[in-house]
């Protein structure tokens, strides 16, 4: 559909390596942090609850429960500031957002391991 | 140095600068451009370059002056000229010279020109972005004009009232963008912002006036 040109364009932009994953699939995020003039990594561990859009401003929102209050962060996909993302394990679910876990905790929050 | 280039808007997206801040971008597919005439101040009255934009086109498509004038310069295939008028510094050109988007490079600002997507009839929240009434609660206002004036006098709509009307499909000069990125080797040129017109729509690049 796109342009040729702005297909090569992205694919020239975008992060080379993007591991596979879906929705319901925990991730470690490893984000740079700047500080000072030193740098250091910061890893966002979480369940994918979505992944949204599609060329460079893919993103995906990541959710974890931290001291028992939900935490979510979103991260543009091919932004800078993240060095790599791990798949840590895998989840089965039967839809592409998973907005309904915000209201679930503890086992009910759970999900099964994809085959 | 040339004045500016012609080409063809190809899309946006966004990139990321090595601080981490996303930019919006739009594509540009720039030249190559064929200089086609240079009016001189003795001939024409006025210092200029004509471009014409290289590109695939039908001969039947242009016609036979038309044809004729590209043929002068040695010039083939290319149905939208524009012309650039020169300042001190420029360079000369002559009939048949290439202007290729490596003329411009990252950090140059650029206006670009191009004819706005037409929007057809529309009313003044769309057009000159009125506020509009309350869709519910009882309001019978929603998107009408409201007053347009005093009574017996002045007896007359002032000039210049913002009314319902034709809008876009005019001719629009974005100023001032930052080239963020030159492909030389596919002709992109790539700017920051938004530029007029829709994916595919011919634009003017010119180096910025101010």
């Amino acid at each position: 559909m796109s342009h040729p040109l702005l297909t090569k364009f992205i694919q020239k932009n975008r992060r080379a390596e993007v591991p596979e994953f879906r929705p319901g699939d925990t991730v470690r995020v490893h984000v740079k942090i700047r500080e000072g003039d030193k740098e250091r990594l910061q890893a966002f561990e979480g369940t994918v609850i979505a992944r949204k859009n599609t060329g460079m401003g893919e993103s995906i929102t990541v959710r974890k429960v931290s001291f028992g209050q939900g935490v979510e962060r979103i991260f543009p996909l091919h932004a800078r500031v993240i060095d790599h993302i791990d798949v840590v394990r895998t989840g089965r679910v039967r839809r592409a957002k998973l907005y309904y876990l915000r209201d679930l905790k503890g086992k009910a929050a759970r999900l099964r391991e994809r085959e | 140095m040339s004045p500016g280039i012609l080409g063809k808007k190809i899309g946006m997206t966004q990139v990321f600068r090595a601080d981490g801040q996303a930019v919006p971008v739009t594509l540009l597919k720039a030249g190559p451009c064929l200089v086609v005439q240079r009016k001189t101040p003795t001939i024409d009255g006025y210092d200029a370059v004509q471009l014409g934009l290289v590109e695939f086109v039908k001969p039947a498509r242009i016609n036979k002056p038309a044809t004729g004038h590209l043929k002068k310069a040695g010039v083939e295939g290319a149905k939208f000229l524009r012309e650039f008028s020169l300042r001190p510094g420029d360079d000369d050109f002559k009939p048949g010279d290439k202007v290729l988007v490596d003329q411009f490079k990252p950090k140059d600002k650029v206006d670009v020109i191009g004819v706005s997507k037409g929007r057809g009839f529309a009313g003044l929240v769309k057009r000159h972005h009125f506020r509009g009434g309350a869709a519910s609660h009882g309001s019978m206002f929603h998107r009408a004009p409201g007053s347009i004036g005093a009574s017996s006098f002045p007896s007359r709509v002032l000039p210049g009232m913002r009314m319902a009307g034709h809008m876009g499909n005019a001719r629009v000069t974005v100023r001032n963008l930052e080239v963020i990125e030159v492909d030389a080797e596919d002709n992109v040129l790539v700017v920051k912002g938004a530029v007029p017109g829709p994916n595919g729509g011919y634009v003017v690049v010119r180096r910025a006036k101010r």
